[in-house]
């Protein structure tokens, strides 16, 4: 059972980080406890419902991640609190290519289709592919979750596909070989590229910056 | 723009941390996690760490040393030694790593690579090959077996196309000697891998980085000069980027 569970969650904030078997959730976990967030692992769709945050973070194949996450029955419950509930939420790397409509790794796959978009793979005519290491992340729009953190700041980045948006939720964009968008932000839906909490500081600032975001209703 | 990382690469010997010169002479230079916690501090690209013995020994992966060290990182943490299985590579991702290094299971088995880059995703497996020189030609070295009659650039595009997602290149020749790295083996590498390489071995000084990366280097790894001279990982990306190479500063 939950730690926060019994705690009246009017009191403190509380942030679950989804498992559904894509990689490793610890280091996100850790670095959330670490700017003092209350976070758990879970994949149980009742503490999902019971959190005032949801966390999509996630390394691998998109589908993979969609098939988890439908064996998991989680779909229903995620779109319920994001986009009906309005929890904010975040999505990292894997997490922010499955909101796109579609991906194209690997034969076509149907995301959860928050944001419209496609996920393609980068050219790897003239890259290395994956992308790994530290760039750039430039802003294209005001973000809360970029706060107190200097525009252009590297953060750390491992993927070989992005996410191509077809509205205009674009924050940042990074260059490799071409401009990729790295975060992008709808109403209470956040999503990132890079990996925050591989970041260094400004990773946690960003975090930090999730932890202390309050929605308006 | 992608950066050029410079990485630490901390060796460890039952648990503690040594300091290797051509593989074969070991020092203790101190404990693991406050090792990780000042690397942390000081705001690394990242960190290497090896266990150099738990191929030979067969010993049990220390998963609890791996967890107190991943505690204190928040940046990535390559885990490598003793790796065999894929339980292994869950084991060590659990408990905390982001990437592992594998060597020994690699050069035995070329569909392991496959198999836990499909699982796990090419990101996280470093593919690690160590290189003497003889009579002029590079070979790839074995800890088991000693020198073996394989190309390592030939090894490395094998590893890559089973799915490896970074080489560790490290010469065992200048590893220790803090003369420089192996230049003509990188140039050997210059532009012949789609995935990134990581050189290893031998940076005395920042230029030898600077050399490095003009030759074709992706990233550098080093050991001695983190421990041993009052060079920090810092004062290395300041000077390349005085030799205009992107860094993270």
């Amino acid at each position: 059972m939950a730690h926060w569970l019994g705690r009246k969650s009017i009191l403190s904030d509380n942030i679950v980080i989804i498992d559904y078997k894509m990689g490793n959730l610890k280091s996100v976990e850790k670095a959330f406890a670490k700017v003092g967030a209350d976070v758990i692992i879970s994949n149980d769709s009742q503490i999902i419902k019971n959190a005032s945050k949801i966390v999509l973070p996630g390394v691998g194949a998109f589908k993979d991640g969609m098939k988890y996450l439908k064996e998991l029955g989680l779909i229903d419950v995620l779109h319920k609190e994001v986009l009906q509930n309005k929890k904010p939420f975040l999505g990292i790397c894997l997490g922010m290519q499955l909101i796109a409509k579609k991906s194209y790794e690997n034969g076509k796959t149907e995301g959860l289709g928050w944001i419209d978009g496609i996920v393609v793979k980068f050219d790897s005519s003239n890259l290395k592919v994956p992308h790994v290491g530290w760039n750039n992340v430039t802003y294209k729009k005001e973000n809360v979750l970029f706060k107190d953190i200097p525009n252009s700041s590297d953060f750390y980045f491992v993927h070989s596909y992005h996410f191509t948006s077809l509205e205009d939720a674009v924050t940042s964009s990074t260059d490799y070989g071409d401009d990729f968008v790295s975060s992008l932000q709808k109403e209470n839906i956040f999503a990132v590229q890079f990996h925050p909490e591989k970041s260094q500081k400004v990773g946690l600032k960003f975090l930090e910056n999730f932890v202390s975001f309050e929605r308006k209703i | 723009m992608l950066k050029h990382r410079v990485i630490p690469c901390v060796l460890l010997k039952d648990w503690q941390l040594v300091k290797s010169i051509g593989f074969e002479s070991y020092r203790t230079i101190g404990h693991p996690t406050s090792t990780a916690r000042i690397y942390n501090a000081r705001d690394v690209d990242e960190l290497i760490v090896l266990d150099i013995d738990a191929s030979l020994n067969d010993e049990e992966i220390n998963t609890e040393i791996i967890t107190d060290i991943a505690d204190e990182c928040f940046m990535p943490l390559t885990i490598g030694g003793g790796i065999t299985t894929i339980d292994d590579i869950y084991k060590v991702l659990n408990a905390g790593a982001d990437k592992i290094s594998i060597n020994s299971i690699a050069l035995e088995d070329l569909e392991f690579i496959k198999k836990a880059s499909s699982l796990f995703g090419s990101q996280c497996i470093v593919c690690s090959i160590d290189v003497k020189k003889v009579d002029n030609n590079y070979k790839v070295f074995s800890k088991k077996k000693g020198i073996l009659d394989i190309n390592p650039l030939m090894l490395a595009k094998q590893y890559q196309e089973h799915g490896a997602g970074e080489i560790l290149l490290t010469s065992v020749d200048y590893e220790g000697l803090t003369k420089g790295y192996d230049i003509e083996l990188m140039q050997l590498f210059k532009d012949e891998l789609k995935i990134p390489v990581i050189l290893n071995g031998g940076m005395g000084e920042p230029l030898d980085a600077v050399k490095a990366i003009q030759n074709g280097a992706d990233a550098v790894a080093a050991a001695y000069i983190f421990h041993f001279s009052q060079f920090t990982p810092d004062d290395i990306k300041k000077i390349l980027n005085n030799h205009k190479l992107a860094v993270r500063l």
